[in-house]
């Protein structure tokens, strides 16, 4: 099938062709009017596609050769850790006991599903040294919000209305966005020459009036934050609260727990670290830990086991938590996402998590290794599961990382995020994550020396990418400004 | 090419003086580093902006920046065709691309900018 197939499934369509064939009718048929107010009905019959089973399968499968996705090829997409979604995991959280129960079931009905729920916390508890665990957010920017928002509980109970909440300028987008929703004043602090936390700088801002300091550890440039010990005691000599952003949670999996280094709040995107389905608009989760003090402020319902009357040990669901901030989801949060990352953890065991973060974070210096003697890399040193180059070099050339990016898209790989995080200029932020093997990051290294080399010789091949791809450079301006998404309008 | 008769800001604004309206805008460095320009939110006329604080905002397809206004004034003009297609800010930085005109009001601001030279020398540090 061709990369340029285009067709829509009402064009594929001839009158008469059916996908299914359904038994006869043994009820006696009853026509709509008889059953439905006239003036409700529908004045024609809807416009269905008539097709038949083979052309649907073709035409899904045509569409989905256009798309990229990590069961295709390399997806070294930095910040979002883009890992494989090991397929015993998919098969698990469809069993139908957990897709065919409904969330208002009485508790005894779903006593395997609550355990799970439980068990999971437990186990996000663990890895994350923290003391108490809500599952409901549905992402990692919820879990955010949902933090500031029990940051901002918290503060009131204790009569304290601190209004600010300071993060570095390497800090993920979603940092500001969920401060500014939850009602506190953003303060950036700019990173030091190394680009980790300037602890001069988050000094300043150390008072009475500082509600929070938001962390990703490691952060956005891939590098451990090695004075996370004075951070904690600067952020809680002031009353405040320390946050991390555990967006690159991976990479400590089993080795560190940011309980122990002094964080008192982390989320987890269970999409990044324990490999639950990615972005797509689809239901993420992205639980949130949290130590004992902020406990009593995490939204209600909680899984909790307790002994029944009989002694027996049972799962329930604690609405008894006269401090929680409330909801932030619908029942229990996006449960099959949860069940997958539970699959996942218990997988691969304690030992087996630390292998994960340890093989991320070969990965991810091996490529730097690599790359770094054609590519500039702004921040030296010692990376964990991702770094950050730039293009600079290329950029004196006339070629932007912008088309680096289309012209790795040539090679079957998906590009990099880039111009992220902002502190580094033509930025290309990479993560293979631990699903790479090595002949799949040597082909990458390939392809990024052969980029290089083409910069240098023939920039214009390089400006003019993608060519392999079912279109070419989109205008991005008008794809922002006037989308055209509907079918017939 | 940067125009020699304008005023320039660290920030990457340009400024031309005339009379007592100043017009305003984006060096093309500025909107080469932002790429494709997708919109600009501007302030209505009438509306007080203060010297190195933010008058609105610039989209482009990678990021959304704050611009900050070089000078004190009031907004006298805002210029229609970047509102309607913000795209002439990356065509014609210098010249349709213009994004307010105010009438400023503390003159001695104007020490405070960079001449042509001086940003061409700021350019050449980046």
């Amino acid at each position: 099938m061709s990369l340029e197939y285009d067709k829509l499934i009402f064009d594929l369509s001839s009158p008469g062709t059916e996908g299914i064939s359904l038994p006869p009718l043994d009820v006696p048929n009853v026509k709509a009017d008889d059953l439905i107010p006239r003036d409700l009905l529908r004045k024609r019959e809807p416009d269905f596609p008539m097709v038949s089973e083979p052309e649907v399968m073709r035409h899904f499968v045509a569409l989905s050769l256009k798309n990229h996705h990590i069961d295709k090829g390399f997806y070294p997409l930095g910040s979002c850790t883009m890992k494989y979604n090991p397929k015993i995991n998919e098969k698990l959280a469809r069993l139908p006991a957990f897709t065919e129960a409904h969330p208002n079931f009485p508790e005894t009905l779903v006593q395997g599903t609550l355990q799970i729920l439980y068990e999971l916390s437990e186990m996000l508890k663990e890895i994350a040294g923290m003391d108490a665990v809500t599952l409901q957010p549905a992402a990692g920017a919820h879990g955010e919000f949902t933090a500031l928002l029990m940051i901002r509980a918290y503060h009131e109970h204790n009569k304290h209305t601190p209004t600010k909440v300071v993060l570095p300028d390497s800090a993920h987008g979603t940092n500001p966005a969920s401060v500014a929703m939850a009602g506190f004043e953003v303060i950036q602090i700019p990173s030091n020459s190394e680009g980790r936390v300037d602890l001069s700088k988050l000094a300043e801002h150390c008072n009475g009036d500082l509600a929070a300091f938001m962390l990703t550890n490691p952060n956005t440039l891939g590098l451990y934050e090695m004075e996370i010990k004075d951070i904690a005691k600067l952020v809680h000599n002031c009353g405040s609260v320390l946050y991390m952003d555990g967006a690159n949670l991976n990479a400590l999996l089993g080795i560190a727990r940011p309980g122990d280094l002094g964080f008192d709040i982390v989320h987890f995107n269970t999409h990044k670290t324990f490999s639950t389905p990615h972005g797509g608009g689809g239901p993420g989760a992205g639980a949130l830990g949290v130590k004992a003090f902020l406990e009593p402020f995490l939204p209600a319902p909680i899984v909790a086991k307790k002994p029944d009357k009989k002694g027996n040990m049972v799962y329930n669901l604690d609405y008894n938590r006269p401090l929680s901030i409330g909801p932030v989801h619908g029942f229990h949060g996006n449960t099959a996402n949860l069940i997958r990352a539970y699959c996942y953890i218990r997988h691969h065991g304690g030992p087996g998590l630390r292998e994960i973060a340890e093989a991320a974070i070969i990965n991810a210096n091996y490529l730097r290794s690599k790359l770094s003697r054609r590519y500039d890399l702004p921040f030296a040193g010692r990376s964990l599961h991702e770094f950050v180059l730039s293009g600079n070099r290329q950029k004196a050339l006339g070629v932007k990382t912008l088309d680096i990016a289309k012209r790795i898209l040539d090679f079957g790989i998906h590009a990099p995020t880039i111009y992220f995080p902002l502190i580094v200029p033509e930025a290309l932020m990479i993560e293979p994550t631990e699903s790479e093997s090595k002949v799949s990051l040597d082909n990458f290294v390939e392809v990024m020396l052969q980029i290089a080399d083409e910069a240098e010789k023939n920039p214009d091949l390089v400006k003019g990418a993608p060519y392999n791809t079912p279109v070419s450079r989109l205008d991005e301006a008008a794809a922002a400004r006037e989308p055209d998404v509907c079918y017939s309008c | 090419m940067i125009p020699s008769d304008f005023k320039y800001t660290k920030e990457h604004e340009w400024v031309k003086i005339d009379g007592n309206i100043a017009s305003i805008g984006i060096t093309d460095y500025a909107a080469g580093e932002l790429g494709d320009i997708v919109f600009v939110e501007v302030p209505k006329v009438g509306t007080k902006v203060q010297q190195t604080k933010p008058f609105g905002t610039i989209e482009a397809v990678k990021a959304i920046s704050d611009l900050f206004s070089p000078l004190s004034g009031e907004v006298v003009e805002v210029n229609g065709e970047v509102a309607a297609e913000a795209a002439v800010i990356n065509k014609d930085p210098y010249g349709h691309g213009w994004i307010i005109k105010i009438k400023y009001s503390n003159a001695g601001e104007l020490d405070t900018l960079l001449s042509a030279a001086d940003y061409e020398a700021l350019l050449k540090k980046i």
